[in-house]
């Protein structure tokens, strides 16, 4: 193993760090608002942010591994396709497998499990990391992010259902009105809106938790009123 | 003399510099036949599971069908719990002759036993229409109670096929399904919220001089006869207003319907 560059050696602290990394310091979602669009589809049950989080986590560490495997063959003019395909046949794959096996949660996902092609986490950890190193830590990089935003997706998820309809994973949790309890579901959390809320309130938590993830400001906020007539 | 060996073939397009001509044809072929064989292993691997999965979700959305008409499952219960299934010769209106539950999806790949349809008659959207159709009924003594007629018709982005169960009148609406659908979701998707269908309930398909009357609004319903539209999903609604019309007119089940009216099936 003489001839490996220490940088390129897979050492497991190293290979941690690779994981880690994007659970929460970088966090793909909260931290680089990417793959929201899905984040945001799928969380109104925690059944189904489980299944397509883990759906997105399985097609961006296979994607990733092969990609590495084959990158210093994939000529540049194409690259950009032929990780689409690559990409696209995983997904494909995973769809048939989840109409196979769990075909209630997939009728439910609809369209967002054949979206996960374009998920921008997929797309930018393939050709921003799998492209340039070796399969263990290209996989490594996207087993982090898919967990980054498994974890994303599950919050939301489990606090969209629990508060939406008083269950978790169909189990009542709280008891509703309807069922003679006292919680009266929130209809608003089962709607697109309180995804957006949620998120935001979650980034909001975590920057402030994180101050250094706050990004600084486009541009300086106009002078307020009383700041200028004085 | 040119070198065959495939191993060293295969070494030397490796060695090729990445930007040259011939091996970006040759990776881009070797990832989409890759690709190709492995979502299409998939595919065939899995069809059958998928199909048992469709039929037994069939099974329970004509269940949930018939357990939300009221005053049904008693009737169901009384009639042994099974639903009369009966395979219709659509032209003549009368049982099928020599065509089986079983044997009917073999009979059906056969395409002579398909009738195409005529622009001015294809209100559909179908192109061709089978020659035998699967009915449900239910009995009580002589009497049809329940008709449960499975229609098929063009969506927005493919083919929708429903239940619709017609109450012993053979006008009134007893119960509306829909068991596949392609539709955009949020928009057309939305025709199977049961909050939608449960206004079929109770519509006439016909006026009191037989006339066919049923139709989606567009916007809220009017009249007995018609059933609210889904705001964005025009195309969706009024292909399920072609269906029914079509489905319960003179090409699709309107001779069955005729001969139920005189007493003849």
């Amino acid at each position: 193993m003489a001839d490996v560059t220490p940088a390129l050696r897979p050492r497991p602290q190293r290979l941690w760090r690779i994981v880690s990394e994007p659970l929460i310091r970088q966090n793909p979602v909260t931290v680089q608002i990417l793959g929201i669009c899905s984040a945001l589809a799928v969380t109104t049950q925690l059944a189904t942010a489980l299944t397509m989080a883990a759906a997105l986590t399985a097609v961006v560490v296979m994607a990733a591994g092969i990609i590495s495997l084959i990158r210093h063959h994939i000529p540049n003019s194409i690259r950009l396709i032929v990780q689409i395909v690559i990409i696209a046949a995983l997904v494909g794959v995973i769809d048939q497998l989840l109409r196979a096996f769990l075909p209630d949660i997939s009728r439910r996902l609809s369209v967002f499990v054949s979206l996960i092609t374009t998920n921008c986490i997929v797309m930018g950890h393939t050709e921003s990391f799998a492209r340039r190193n070796p399969p263990l830590p290209a996989m490594a990089d996207a087993l982090g992010s898919g967990l980054g935003y498994s974890l994303v997706l599950v919050t939301i998820g489990a606090l969209r259902e629990l508060f939406g309809s008083g269950t978790l994973m169909g189990q009542p949790v709280l008891p509703t009105v309807e069922q003679g309890g006292w919680f009266e579901p929130l209809s608003l959390m089962l709607l697109a809106p309180s995804a957006f809320f949620m998120l935001g309130l979650l980034v909001w938590a975590v920057r402030s938790w994180r101050p250094e993830q706050a990004e600084p400001l486009d541009f300086a906020p106009p002078l307020r009123a009383e700041e200028v007539l004085r | 003399m040119a070198d065959l060996n495939p191993v060293r073939a295969w070494r030397r397009m490796l060695a090729l510099p990445n930007e040259s001509r011939t091996k970006t044809l040759i990776v881009a072929f070797l990832v989409a036949a890759a690709s190709t064989l492995l979502l299409s292993g998939a595919t065939v691997l899995l069809r059958p599971i998928q199909a048992q999965n469709r039929a037994a979700e069939a099974q329970a959305q004509l269940a949930a069908l018939i357990g939300g008409i009221p005053g049904m499952t008693d009737l169901l219960q009384a009639a042994g719990g099974q639903l009369s299934t009966v395979v219709i010769d659509l032209e003549r209106g009368a049982a099928a002759q020599g065509v089986t539950p079983e044997n009917l999806e073999e009979v059906l790949a056969e395409g002579s036993n398909w009738t195409q349809l005529a622009p001015g008659e294809d209100l559909a959207g179908l192109g061709r229409r089978p020659d035998f159709a699967r009915i449900y009924l239910l009995r009580e003594g002589d009497a049809i109670r329940l008709l449960l007629l499975p229609m098929a018709g063009a969506g927005y982005n493919g083919t929708i096929n429903t239940i619709m169960a017609l109450q012993g009148d053979l006008s009134t609406v007893a119960g509306f399904a829909i068991m596949e659908h392609r539709e955009t979701p949020g928009l057309g998707a939305r025709i199977d919220e049961p909050a939608w269908l449960a206004q079929f309930v109770g519509r006439q398909t016909r006026d009191e001089r037989g006339q066919l009357r049923f139709a989606v609004a567009r916007g809220p319903a009017g009249s007995v006869h018609e059933v609210d539209g889904i705001t964005g999903a025009t195309r969706t609604t009024n292909g399920i207003s072609q269906m029914v019309r079509f489905w319960l007119g003179p090409q699709g089940y309107g001779p069955l319907l005729e001969a139920i009216r005189r007493g003849e099936f």
